[in-house]
């Protein structure tokens, strides 16, 4: 086994994501045989070769920092699952 | 024939001999829809009432004499990742079930700029994750040529779309393949451009050093015409590329005289339908016949590309979806706080497959695998380029199946995420490279569609364009409509 139901807990928390015990072993098993498959890639020998992230040569493309019209507030908001005052509201975050 | 039949050139010749109008063309098509989507279910939301506004726009530009471009009152179809303002954008997927855009995509743009009908927004896999749009979060698309069969993925609905006539032409997306593996399976002709050749500003992210945006059309004419309107730099996209965009139907030649070809053998895989071989045989056979010279090449890296991309395209995703949160937009569960609001929005309402994925990437970019997963896989993405750069040192074009087999029956790969990963074997390497590739009709097994990939060099597209315009005219494969019932 290349992954435990241990690791995918930790994982699924990482992502926040939560499953049921049984979910938690299928994923499992699903992942195993996709890290098992990916295993081929250890047959390579990469230690002289440079990752490519990105296949265009480019390295931070920069504009000119100028005001631009942007979205206005209510069109920013317009998506917004709960708002108040013009602002995003989400559950209380600290206590207190 | 009917309207819905005919291309998109042809249907501009006859509007703007007025041998018909826009609204007439757009009804015909939305009857059509009416007719065949009960079935096909290629489309998530329809925006009919604006889309016989646009057409009657147009038929008052013709009306009077003012030159119209190609695509101005032809109706067409947007894969549902692609943000349209004031139009639901959902990604198939339940977190995004009711989210409106405030701004267009610029390709969105684009297309309006030029009059574009559009019909509405395509099914498509969960956030462009999967190969047959079964991983949609609301229904899967049928294939036009038999309904049990998928319409491969991830732009199915696009592509089942332009195969029933439910659109004249469409927009897909592709990261993996998602372009042209469905085009092969539906019979029609899908374009994957370079990657920067058309901006992504508005497509909805996957794995963002991979996707792009492409055509999906009845035939390489169409997707020329669709080119030209869709490619070119944008100061939004800071890696849309800066150079200056062709006239693509320039390329739309019927010669390829002295054309290179090269078959890289590792493209043939176990497990490939020899019906499916055998026809893109023929098709080289044929292409020599025309005056290309063609021989076998090696791309040795090619069996690791899949197990690379898988690795790479969920990382990119991890992190490009954890966007999903619950607070600014999309769907939201409410928790005992927000860690736990987090949790429940996101089990809630992403698919398995958008899960798997998330999981994947989070896994391979986590602390003590990020060299073993991640890091492994962006150095073997370089040597598959590699492979790519030393081909097109001997070769102009590469040639190879789109997918090996037809399509598939519903609910056959469902539950082995491993087998449905392996029908991108052949479409995965060109995203890692960025190269561009179409897949056009090449044959029929069993009554099924099969698709010839044609691979070019970075900004490639005129090579690849003249020689699917060459196969295209000196055959009939694109000329077949999927025999679909009314009901």
């Amino acid at each position: 086994m290349k992954i435990t139901c241990k690791d995918v807990a930790n994982v699924a928390l990482l992502s926040r994501l939560e499953f049921s015990e049984s979910e938690l072993e299928t994923f499992t098993g699903q992942m195993d045989a996709i890290l098992e498959y990916a295993d081929v890639l250890n047959k390579l020998n990469v230690d002289n070769v440079q990752p490519t992230a990105h296949v265009l040569p480019l390295r931070n493309v920069m504009r000119a920092d100028e005001a631009k019209p942007s979205l206005s507030r209510e069109l920013a908001l317009s998506n917004a699952p709960e708002q108040e005052d013009g602002y995003f509201k989400v559950p209380k975050i600290m206590e207190g | 024939m009917e309207l819905f039949k005919h291309t998109a050139s042809q249907l501009h010749e006859k509007l703007v001999a007025k041998e018909i109008s826009a609204v007439e063309l757009t009804k015909a098509v939305l009857g059509r829809v009416d007719a065949v989507d009960k079935n096909v279910q290629a489309y998530i939301t329809r925006t009919s009432e604006t889309a016989l506004a646009q057409a009657q726009a147009v038929d008052s530009k013709i009306q009077r004499g003012e030159k119209v471009s190609v695509l101005a009152g032809i109706p067409g179809a947007l894969k549902d990742n692609i943000c349209t303002k004031g139009i639901k954008t959902t990604c198939a997927s339940k977190i995004l079930a009711t989210f409106v855009p405030p701004y267009d995509a610029t390709v969105a743009e684009k297309l309006a700029a030029v009059d574009a009908v559009i019909l509405g927004k395509a099914n498509m896999d969960e956030f462009a994750m999967g190969g047959s749009t079964e991983n949609s979060g609301f229904f899967p698309t049928h294939n036009p040529w038999n309904l049990e069969t998928v319409p491969g993925g991830s732009s199915g609905g696009s592509a089942a779309a332009v195969a029933a006539g439910e659109a004249i032409w469409a927009l897909g997306s592709d990261t993996g393949g998602s372009i042209r593996q469905p085009a092969a399976y539906c019979g029609v002709v899908g374009l994957k451009p370079t990657y920067g050749r058309v901006s992504r500003y508005g497509l909805v992210a996957y794995a963002s050093s991979l996707d792009q945006i492409g055509p999906i059309t009845r035939d390489v004419t169409d997707s020329a015409h669709v080119m030209n309107i869709i490619s070119g730099y944008d100061v939004k996209d800071s890696t849309s590329i800066n150079t200056g965009v062709p006239d693509y139907t320039k390329s739309l030649v019927n010669n390829i005289k002295g054309l290179k070809i090269g078959l890289p053998k590792e493209y043939f895989v176990a497990g490939m339908d020899v019906e499916v071989e055998r026809a893109i045989n023929k098709a080289i056979e044929q292409l020599v016949a025309l005056g290309a010279e063609y021989k076998e090449i090696s791309m040795p890296h090619t069996e690791y590309a899949l197990s690379a991309y898988y690795m790479i395209a969920p990382a990119e995703a991890s992190s490009n979806l954890a966007r999903y949160d619950g607070v600014s937009f999309g769907h939201r569960v409410e928790g005992n706080d927000i860690i736990d609001m987090y949790k429940k929005t996101r089990s809630e309402a992403f698919g398995a497959e958008v899960k798997r994925r998330i999981m994947l990437g989070t896994y391979a970019l986590s602390s003590g695998y990020y060299d073993a997963y991640y890091l492994k896989a962006l150095k073997v993405r370089t040597l598959v380029k590699q492979d790519f750069d030393k081909a097109f040192e001997q070769v102009d074009v590469l040639i190879t199946p789109t997918a090996p087999t037809t399509a598939f029956k519903l609910g056959e790969k469902t539950n082995d995420p491993l087998a449905m990963y392996l029908q991108d074997v052949c479409t995965i390497p060109v995203n890692l490279s960025g190269v561009p590739a179409i897949s056009i009709p090449c044959g029929f097994a069993a009554g099924m569609p099969i698709g010839m990939q044609i691979i070019g060099k970075p900004l490639g597209e005129e090579t690849i364009i003249r020689a699917a315009y060459t196969f295209e005219q000196n055959n009939d494969y694109h000329k077949g409509f999927a025999p679909l019932r009314e009901v």
